[in-house]
């Protein structure tokens, strides 16, 4: 490996290491996803007015959106920590990504189904093919390829760089495939409903929001650190740490 | 194989490679034809669920072609390397002092002459059967000669990621959807284009450009995919 | 800002319908995402512990063999 990589990075990706760090940090971060998810809710849903436009039914945005976002984010951290595992084959940055995935899938598939949610008492339709559902919905069809691909190995490392190669080449067609989509709208004019309003959002209706991605972003790390810690006991079932987790796990259900 | 006398020249490789695999296919001309049967069915299947009115046939034509040819393309991607993979041919290939990205593409393009190309020839008989006006037709057959190899460009990239596991014919179009969304857009957005009486060859520019980047890319992306799938 | 009244708040201006099933989905997969790593990792520490046990047991019959 490069020896330009501090030491510490080298320690904490070391398998025991990054499962006692991951097992440290993640109790605290689902308490602050809690904490700022309750207080974004409450912003969003009490504090803040309703909209003139839209009436309550505008209350969808606060999970929408940061939904939107983080099935966006997590493409993107897949994407880096993929390369990371072709380029220098690091156990965790293997688990890192192909962890990361199901995660964005289900942040992508709530963002389809709160925006359909949202679109019925807005548009009067549940689905319009309009770009941004579109891309969504692709996108959430990439996450499926790289999740089925990682699945479909019998050898979990070898499934995990192939499924790495495959987000890489996805993160190269998320931008093709946006240009393309709205293309294809401009030729076929009239399927486009515009989102009415939110372009210029207040600031009661911002702050909730704003919250709202940074509990999404708390909730990510937790739930990554659970299942990178399922994964790494799961690989490293023949070493010494992993035999003591599971005899000290049954001491203590006894 | 060993020293520089018996190693041939590159040309000379490609050009066996390309022999080897039509002679392959030609054996088995009945795998040939399939794709085509296909396409012939599914077209035939759209008037009677839709009913034979011309004009709405006339304006589903250039999308219901494009999405058949994809289909019966996707059909066949499965076995590119298949057999190859069976009798250890592909390792071979692999070992060969010939850069495998060139061999790859070979490969690629005798693919592509083996189940596009007479998808392609069939292509106006299927979208008369659907009215499409005389006067659109070359466009949906540029559409479909730069569109095609694009698709046998990105699906051998994925085809060799699946090529070390069992089950593969399902995951292979979940995987190839989002590739294909952009391709499946121009090519049919350039024949509707054409068909509204609109300038067309913005599109086909695109369908162009992308096929020149995925000349380019795709065999190296496929040889390192391949890497990556068979070498444990 | 007027006083607040549950009737008010989970009627939400008629859009009941569409807002609180869209909370809904956005917690109950939430939930499932953050629970199932959990059962994966019991099902496979119980996998371990019982060829741990079988080694041992193996080791007690003849301990001449690795």
């Amino acid at each position: 490996m490069a020896n330009w990589i501090p030491l510490w990075v080298h320690k904490l990706s070391s398998p025991p290491n990054f499962y006692r760090f991951a097992g440290a940090l993640r109790p605290w971060a689902l308490v602050l996803a809690l904490l700022l998810g309750a207080i974004a809710l409450y912003g969003g849903l009490v504090l803040a007015p309703a909209d003139y436009q839209q009436g309550d039914a505008y209350r969808i945005i606060f999970i929408h959106v940061p939904c939107a976002w983080m099935g966006l984010f997590i493409y993107g951290v897949m994407a880096v920590a993929s390369f990371i595992t072709l380029v220098w084959r690091i156990k965790l940055a293997e688990v890192v990504a192909m962890e990361s995935a199901p995660i964005g899938a289900a942040f992508t598939f709530i963002t389809l189904v709160t925006g359909s949610l949202w679109g019925k008492p807005m548009w009067g339709t549940w689905w319009t093919w309009d770009a941004r559902l579109t891309s969504e919905l692709v996108l959430l069809f990439l996450y499926l390829g790289v999740i089925g691909l990682y699945h479909s190995f019998e050898d979990r490392r070898q499934g995990a760089r192939a499924a790495a190669f495959l987000a890489i080449i996805g993160i190269i067609n998320v931008p093709i495939v946006h240009f393309s989509v709205n293309w294809w709208n401009t030729l076929h004019q009239g399927s486009t409903i515009r989102i009415l309003g939110p372009s210029k959002i207040s600031g009661d209706m911002l702050w909730p929001l704003l919250t709202m991605m940074v509990a999404t972003k708390c909730y990510y790390v937790a739930s990554l650190f659970g299942r990178v810690r399922t994964d790494l006991l799961a690989m490293e079932s023949g070493k010494d740490w992993v035999r003591q987790i599971a005899e000290s796990a049954q001491e203590g259900r006894r | 194989m060993r020293g520089r006398m018996s190693s041939p020249r590159l040309s000379t490789a490609c050009a066996a490679v390309l022999r080897r695999d039509l002679t392959l296919a030609w054996r088995r001309r009945g795998d040939i034809v399939m794709p085509v049967l296909y396409a012939l069915i599914v077209v035939t299947l759209f008037p009677f669920a839709l009913g034979p009115e011309e004009a709405l046939l006339q304006r589903i034509a250039g999308g219901v072609v494009l999405v058949t040819m994809l289909l019966a393309m996707l059909l066949a991607l499965d076995a590119m390397f298949r057999g190859d993979i069976e009798d250890g041919s592909l390792e071979q290939l692999m070992l060969s002092p010939q850069p495998l990205a060139l061999m790859l593409g070979t490969k690629i393009l005798a693919h592509w002459i083996t189940t596009a190309l007479p998808l392609i020839v069939i292509a106006p008989l299927l979208a008369a059967m659907l009215h499409l006006p005389t006067a659109v037709m070359p466009v949906l057959l540029y559409a479909l000669l730069l569109a095609t190899p694009l698709l046998s460009l990105l699906g051998a990239v994925l085809v060799a990621l699946t090529a070390g596991t069992r089950r593969s014919g399902m995951l292979l179009a979940l995987m190839l959807l989002p590739l294909c969304v952009p391709v499946v857009i121009f090519a049919a957005g350039a024949v509707a284009a054409a068909q509204q009486g609109l300038p067309w060859l913005a599109p086909i520019a695109w369908l162009g450009a992308a096929l020149v980047m995925a000349l380019v890319l795709a065999p190296l992306a496929c040889a390192a995919a391949l890497r990556i799938a068979l070498d444990a | 800002m007027t006083s607040f009244s549950w009737d008010h708040f989970l009627a939400m201006g008629g859009y009941a319908a569409y807002v609180w099933p869209a909370y809904a989905v956005f917690f109950v997969v939430l939930v499932a995402d953050y629970l199932s790593p959990g059962l994966r990792r019991r099902r496979n520490l119980r996998e371990l512990r019982g060829r741990l046990a079988r080694q041992a047991a193996r080791q007690q019959r003849n301990p001449s063999s690795p």
